[in-house]
């Protein structure tokens, strides 16, 4: 039964870190807004899905047909990144504009927001399927199929890890992922805005009073995790050349489940959360057969909240942690 | 933009007219309400004739689409709205204790060659069993981390019948039995027990006569002591804990009952449907359902039925627009909470705890106090 695991330890490893690398950036937008709002972004999954699309959006639209070099790589490369980061954040502002904040000044419950969410989810999902990869992308039977992107470049060894190969893509997708994060937390830890969304996670009212500009910090915050998800999105399409209407879902719960993991409202927890997910799913896929994955994500999810629901290393977007 | 307040002043004459029925119906002596209900359950059994199907259901068998959607959301609806409604706990993965009692009437049915009545007894305790299973360890977490640990046991629940074999993994299981017939009832030309596959009626009268037994059974726990701690539990949990209601008890119990109606709806579907697989208990039915309770009105039995009744006909009547109907609903649920949070039909003291704070549900963070959001500031101050 281990034997699988056991020996290939490392390739499972490293597939674990990359995949934790993704869930991780994810997990940001999840932990930022929740840490300020008190509200699970349900709809933070769509978000995701649309820096997907807005990638391989880009990748179509170069007419790639061969893996890139040198400069026309980098371009491409960060041409993906931004066009993912740029969509998912207007899409997250917009998100934020009309589907929580009349709800938020009317000082609507929770339920009622998460409730919004939902909706938007679906619309948003629905409004891919049978709108935007039929006619923007001109791919009317791949409305509701999974939706192949063109490799936009090699996909060389770079060095081999305990028998495990890492790839060049790896590196750079790890690479990436963690360096966003290192300036999200410079961000929240060091400027101007960062506090003002310290102030608001903390306690509002106060912030107010101490002249935080409440609607523009949460217009901020959205735009930032919207950011995150596309980046996460732009690397997604990098690893796996694909994407669907529907590929949000699961990786927005399981992204979810990393923040809860790491602490939500923590943003180096959502980090943590994320590799430690990413890991354990491919460990326990190694061990109990791929079908389990999802199974096993969940199931983390469940004991993590029964034990420790404050997550590994406590929720505190408030205490500077960040 | 103080949309609460505005709406209940301003009231339109068709709001006026629901107002004056209601207070009609406080008032209301013992007989005439019972009149009400015999007729509304003599209108139920009715329902199914073609006159009506033709204009109800153009494009497909009325009394199959009576049977599903229609009554199974209805029933579905009443379950969730125990613990969505009464309780206030939010349940986004409902649709595993439907499963449940699907697999327990397919399993029991094709592999022991129990009896449909035998297993809806069978499927309601196990189904109740794994409400207490999944309460147990999460009711005492915030309403929205139950909100997610829900989603995942539901995902949980799919999953593990996609992957085990030995209840046909993918593909499901086929020759589930029907109940067991008595020949020779007929009522206009209806063979009233007669569960065979051509029928759907019989199946209808069937779902007819557990949804009304639900119905008073739902009722019941409403108007007694239980009912009565939930609504506390609802609106102010820390508060009810102070004054002596065992919060856990009773949300465990709302929880069981929850998960007992969604078991029986399961049986009772899977015993006409023949053959059932994974797909059949996606996200997707856990979001319509909680869609049809938040519709209808949260917390009201009519409201309840109203709304599964629209979230299940409506994609039915107008199959020419199916394609987007997933879309529109989504649009729908975001217009509905902006302008309307409270539901079509709400019960009048959901409304009150709605315009007061939050209905109990927990604001969300960074409300500003200020002239708009007075509900908001009322709401943080506790």
């Amino acid at each position: 039964m281990f034997d699988n695991l056991l020996g290939s330890f490392w390739p499972y490893t490293i597939d674990g870190l990359i995949l934790g690398a993704i869930y991780g950036l994810v997990a940001l937008g999840y932990t930022m807004v929740y840490g300020v709002l008190r509200l699970i972004n349900f709809a933070h999954s769509e978000i995701f899905m649309i820096g997907t699309m807005a990638s391989a959006f880009v990748v179509m639209t170069l007419g790639i047909t061969q893996p890139l070099t040198g400069f026309a790589l980098i371009g491409g490369l960060l041409l993906m990144v931004l066009a993912g980061g740029a969509a998912s954040a207007g899409s997250a502002m917009l998100l934020e504009r009309i589907a929580y904040r009349p709800l938020r000044k009317r000082g609507a419950s929770r339920l009622a927001a998460l409730i919004s969410a939902i909706g938007a989810s679906l619309f948003l999902q629905e409004l891919f399927a049978l709108l935007i990869i039929p006619h923007v992308f001109n791919r009317p039977q791949q409305g509701r199929n999974q939706m192949g992107v063109a490799r936009i470049m090699d996909k060389e060894t770079l060095f081999t890890l305990g028998g495990a190969q890492v790839r060049v893509d790896q590196v750079l997708i790890f690479v990436a992922a963690i360096g966003m994060m290192v300036l999200l937390d410079l961000l929240v830890n060091r400027t101007k805005i960062g506090r003002g969304i310290r102030a608001t996670s903390q306690d509002p009212q106060t912030a107010v009073l101490m002249g935080v500009d409440i609607d523009k910090i949460v217009r901020v915050t959205f735009l930032i995790g919207g950011l995150m998800a596309g980046v996460a999105g732009a690397l997604f399409i990098l690893q796996f050349e694909v994407t669907k209407f529907s590929i949000g879902f699961l990786l927005g719960i399981k992204a979810f489940t990393a923040a809860v993991l790491g602490g939500i409202g923590n943003l180096r927890g959502a980090l943590l959360g994320g590799l430690f997910l990413g890991l354990i799913e491919n460990y326990g896929a190694a061990v109990f057969g791929s079908g389990w994955k999802d199974v096993i994500a969940f199931t983390v999810l469940v004991l993590v909240l029964m034990f420790r629901p404050t997550g590994i290393l406590g929720e505190s977007l408030q205490q500077a942690r960040a | 933009m103080s949309t609460n307040t505005t709406i209940s002043h301003r009231r339109n004459a068709v709001g006026a007219f629901i107002e004056n029925v209601r207070d009609r119906w406080a008032t209301a002596p013992g007989w005439q309400r019972w009149t009400v209900y015999i007729l509304l359950f003599v209108i139920a059994l009715l329902l199914p004739s073609d006159s009506i199907g033709q204009f109800m259901s153009p494009y497909s068998d009325w009394a199959s689409v009576l049977f599903f959607p229609i009554g199974t959301y209805v029933v579905l609806a009443i379950g969730l709205n125990v613990v969505v409604g009464q309780a206030g706990l939010l349940d986004l993965g409902y649709v595993a204790f439907f499963a449940i009692g699907g697999y327990t009437m397919a399993m029991f049915g094709t592999k022991l060659g129990l009896n449909f009545w035998e297993i809806l007894i069978v499927g309601v305790l196990l189904s109740a069993v794994s409400g207490v299973v999944l309460g147990g360890p999460t009711l005492r977490l915030r309403g929205d981390y139950l909100a997610i640990v829900t989603l995942g046991f539901g995902e949980i629940v799919r999953q593990t019948a996609e992957n085990t074999d030995s209840i046909g993994g993918p593909r499901g299981i086929a020759g589930i039995p029907h109940p067991p017939s008595i020949d020779g009832v007929q009522i206009f030309g209806v063979d009233i027990f007669h569960y065979g596959v051509l029928d759907p009626r019989p199946y209808y009268y069937l779902l007819v006569v557990v949804a009304t037994a639900i119905i008073i059974f739902v009722k019941r726990w409403e108007k007694s002591r239980v009912g009565r701690a939930w609504a506390a539990i609802r609106e102010d949990e820390d508060a009810a804990e102070v004054m002596g209601v065992p919060t856990f008890k009773f949300k465990l119990l709302a929880f069981a009952i929850g998960a007992s109606i969604g078991g029986a709806m399961g049986v009772v579907w899977a015993g006409k449907t023949i053959s059932i697989n994974p797909n059949d208990f996606l996200f997707m039915l856990s979001a319509t359902i909680l869609a049809a309770v938040v519709l209808g009105g949260s917390g009201n039995i009519p409201g309840v039925i109203l709304g599964a009744f629209l979230v299940a006909w409506l994609p039915e009547r107008f199959r020419g627009l199916s394609e987007y109907r997933i879309l529109v609903f989504g649009a729908a649920l975001v217009a509905l909470m902006i302008f309307r949070p409270e539901g079509l039909l709400p019960s009048r003291r959901r409304k009150a705890e709605l315009a007061e704070g939050t209905g109990g549900m927990g604001s969300m963070g960074a409300e500003v106090p200020g002239p708009e959001t007075q509900a908001a500031a009322e709401g943080a101050a506790k």
